[in-house]
């Protein structure tokens, strides 16, 4: 009952009652059923809900209560607030690595899990079901009469030639405020100096900062943008207006987050938490594309035939950045970067 | 008769216990020094990757601007997540005051900057190695001690060393099966000259009382010296005995002898009747007293000359004829008649006093068994490797029950009530044939009534 009043509170009054910032909420399946399952997730809702809808066909007796909310919140819901949920899916690894290697999850093993490679796993805890990479996302009417530039060092050489077509129309995320940004932020900072010369570039040059991708891709879309850095590729090839803008993975290196999946300690039903996983896991990792399926197929082996994309490794190395100290002076040293008077 | 052997414990199976036990003690033990290697080893590594994440962590610190820096370097946790997938934690304090990191990680005692310490400790709900090291700065003028700690779970560990404890198990065990085989080799090696022995001493003849010559271990010399020694008075007695048996029976005879010659001179004279009668049955006890110490003497002779056999070329068809002519009167007081078949000479190698003294006994009890006027047959053949010599009588027979036994000294068939005997013949018969590696086979004949015995010897190549 008190999780029925908990998903009926969400329903009414959804950005203020779990005391963290809900984005969007939903619930898929009948009104009356025996058990519900709580997802926390940042995916957005159109996004999961062919996944949650196949769910619930062969779980015909299983809601599914589906809360959106950014990494950070997710982080806070789930490590300051002690919120109930079955299932927490975030694209933020460092974060849901930490909620693993702090004890907020549980362990779970299953048929569906030995089938994942080592790299999709950590722990038993934490379980990848896409491989996404960070692409740049450039408008085509803004390259006008200029090559589509394939790497870093390609688009810091065009953004120093022509400052003028692109000042004020770059984006890219706002470290502060995008758990994914930071990731993708560290991880390209770990792998090569030259995310540092781009950022200077960007800085100079009255880089916009965002919050999400689909708003990145968004004005990318609508002109606004000529170059967006570090967006999510499946969400910019997702777009239906693809026409207007190209999506390039760097050739230098292409940055891949795994979206993962975990349930935390909290959860008081971890068998259907498991069964929601394994479903996931089925999906994703089928070895025929399925249409519940809305990510590039994981199952490729993309990282292994591309020697420029780079799997960002789950592990306790993610730790490094959450560090306080560490987060302060990487945010100081991408502030001073980017926020140039 | 022999007495039953008070047994007790088996050397073999003392050796083979003992040596598994000690077999099984050093597998327990292997077992336990690889796993304690593999515990110490494990634990080095895993202190030694600690100590290089945190010496990285120490590293990066640095006064800048009078305000203390730190920046934590990517490998210091990953190269933890290296080696296994194990919870990773860690604090930093600058003199006592917590800096970053988790602020409710255990601190273990003060380290100085050259020792770092390491510990086991507990730490939400999981054992944890954690490593606590320091480092010292000037931050304005002002010395400044920065202790770091990082810590990991022991899973990775745990499952190495399970999996090493596997290995040692099967090692112990392996090593154990190979020193249990050793083991009953040893122990079946080292009791092998004692089954030879024995197996050499129960081979021999009953006869055959010569001391032990083949080489024994020094252990088994006592032994062996016992067994020679007693074997030596058994001779030395077992020869005493026999000559006080010859020296009786022939101290007996010659009285005997005179005593027969007073007794038919005594029949001669007397008239009653029942005098007679008492006097006649007083010789034929006489004869008998006599013939037993006769064949007391035979016995012994053939005993000292089965030991000292003197072998010569002789023909048995020809020794055999001289006997039946010889004993051809004694046959016809009884009107028994002797029938000599020996269509060709057969040679043998033999001592021919004893072969003759084993026929005479062979046609004594023919004769004493035969009815009268009953046939005895003495036929001598040859096949390629054996003479046979056999002897027919158309006597009782030999009772079925107890043929086997009447080689044996002093035994009597159970049906010769009646007639005077030794039971010494047929041993007499036996060991002759026994000296020369012959086979004697007493039977019935088959056809008719009457004993069968047949003596095979072997011929010369």
């Amino acid at each position: 009952m008190r999780y029925l009043g908990l998903a009926l509170a969400l329903l009414i009054t959804p950005l203020s009652a779990a005391g963290f910032e809900v984005e969007d909420h939903a619930r898929f399946g009948p009104s009356d059923a025996a058990q519900v399952v709580r997802v926390i997730s940042t995916g957005d809702i159109p996004v999961f809900s062919p996944a949650i809808a196949k769910f619930l066909e062969l779980n015909p007796d299983v809601a599914v209560d589906y809360t959106v909310a950014s990494s950070t919140q997710l982080m806070l819901a789930l490590n300051k607030e002690g919120a109930e949920f079955d299932v927490a899916i975030s694209s933020a690894m460092d974060l849901q690595t930490k909620l693993a290697n702090d004890g907020r999850t549980r362990r779970h093993q299953s048929a569906a899990t030995e089938t994942l490679p080592a790299w999709a796993k950590w722990r038993d805890n934490l379980f990848a079901f896409t491989q996404e990479p960070a692409a740049i996302v450039l408008s085509r009417s803004a390259f006008d009469g200029l090559d589509m530039p394939q790497t870093r060092q390609d688009l810091i050489a065009i953004l120093r030639q022509h400052p003028e077509r692109f000042r004020g129309r770059i984006g890219t995320y706002d470290l502060r405020a995008s758990g994914l940004g930071y990731l993708f932020a560290t991880q390209d900072a770990r792998t090569s100096e030259t995310f540092w010369r781009l950022t200077e570039v960007m800085g100079g040059l009255d880089a916009r900062l965002y919050c999400c991708s689909s708003q990145m891709i968004d004005d990318v879309a609508s002109g606004d943008l000529a170059v967006a850095y570090n967006v999510l590729g499946s969400y910019a090839k997702a777009r239906e207006d693809l026409t207007r803008f190209e999506v390039v993975l760097p050739a230098d290196f292409t940055t891949v987050m795994l979206r993962t999946a975990l349930i935390p300690s909290a959860s008081e039903q971890p068998e259907l938490a498991g069964q929601f996983i394994d479903h996931l896991l089925e999906v994703a990792w089928s070895e025929t594309p399925l249409e519940s399926y809305p990510f590039t197929p994981i199952n490729q082996n993309r990282g292994e035939a591309d020697a420029s994309l780079r799997r960002i490794r789950m592990g306790p190395g993610l730790l490094v950045y959450l560090d306080q100290f560490k987060k302060r002076s990487f945010l100081n040293e991408w502030e001073s970067a980017i926020l140039q008077p | 008769m022999t007495a039953a052997i008070n047994k007790r414990g088996s050397i073999l199976r003392q050796l083979i216990a003992l040596l598994l036990a000690g077999a099984a003690v050093l597998a327990v033990i292997l077992f336990f020094v690889v796993q304690g290697f593999a515990r110490q080893l494990a634990e080095e590594s895993q202190d030694n990757i600690l100590n290089a994440s945190v010496t990285a962590i120490l590293d990066t610190a640095a006064v800048q601007q009078g305000e203390l820096t730190l920046d934590l370097p990517y490998s210091a946790f990953s190269m933890l997540g290296n080696l296994s997938d194990d919870r990773v934690f860690y604090a930093v304090y600058s003199d006592r005051t917590f800096l970053t990191g988790y602020s409710d990680l255990p601190q273990i005692g003060t380290p100085s900057p050259e020792r770092p310490l390491f510990e086991t400790v507990t730490y939400q709900g999981e054992d944890i190695r954690i490593i606590n090291a320091a480092r010292r700065l000037v931050s304005e003028g002002r010395l400044v001690t920065l202790t770091a700690s990082v810590a990991q779970t022991r899973n990775g560990q745990i499952a190495t060393l399970n999996r090493i404890s596997q290995n040692a198990a099967a090692l112990g065990l392996g090593f154990f099966l190979l020193t249990a085989l050793m083991a009953y080799l040893a122990a079946r090696s080292a009791i092998g000259p004692l089954q030879r022995l024995a197996a050499s001493v129960s081979r021999r003849g009953p006869q055959d009382l010569r001391p032990v010559a083949a080489p024994v271990p020094a252990e088994m010399v006592p032994l062996v010296g016992a067994l020679n020694n007693f074997m030596d008075r058994l001779t030395i007695s077992l020869a005493r005995s026999e000559d006080f048996i010859a020296e009786a029976a022939h101290r007996i005879r010659t009285p005997l002898a005179t005593v027969r010659t007073h007794a038919e001179n005594t029949l001669h004279r007397v008239e009653r009747d029942e005098n007679r009668a008492s006097l006649r049955e007083m010789i034929r006890a006489i004869d008998d007293s006599s013939r037993a110490a006769g064949q007391l003497l035979d016995h012994a002779m053939v005993t000292f000359r089965t030991d000292h056999l003197e072998e010569e070329e002789i023909d048995l068809s020809a020794l055999a004829q001289d006997m039946v002519h010889r004993l051809g009167p004694l046959a016809e007081l009884r009107d028994i008649s002797m029938i000599c078949n020996t269509p060709a000479p057969v040679v043998i190698h033999g001592d021919p006093i004893l072969l003759q003294n084993a026929l005479r006994n062979l046609l004594d009890n023919a004769i004493k068994y035969s009815p009268a006027e009953g046939d005895i047959e003495v036929s001598v053949t040859a096949s390629e490797t054996q003479a046979i010599l056999t002897v027919r009588d158309s006597g009782a027979g030999f009772p079925v029950g107890d043929i086997t036994e009447l080689t044996k000294r002093f035994a009597r068939g159970s049906n010769v009530d009646g007639i005077v005997g030794s039971g010494l013949g047929l041993t007499i018969v036996d060991e002759v044939t026994r000296a020369h590696n012959g086979a004697l086979s007493i039977t019935n004949n088959p056809k008719g009534t009457g004993g069968c015995v047949t003596l095979a010897l072997p011929s010369p190549s």
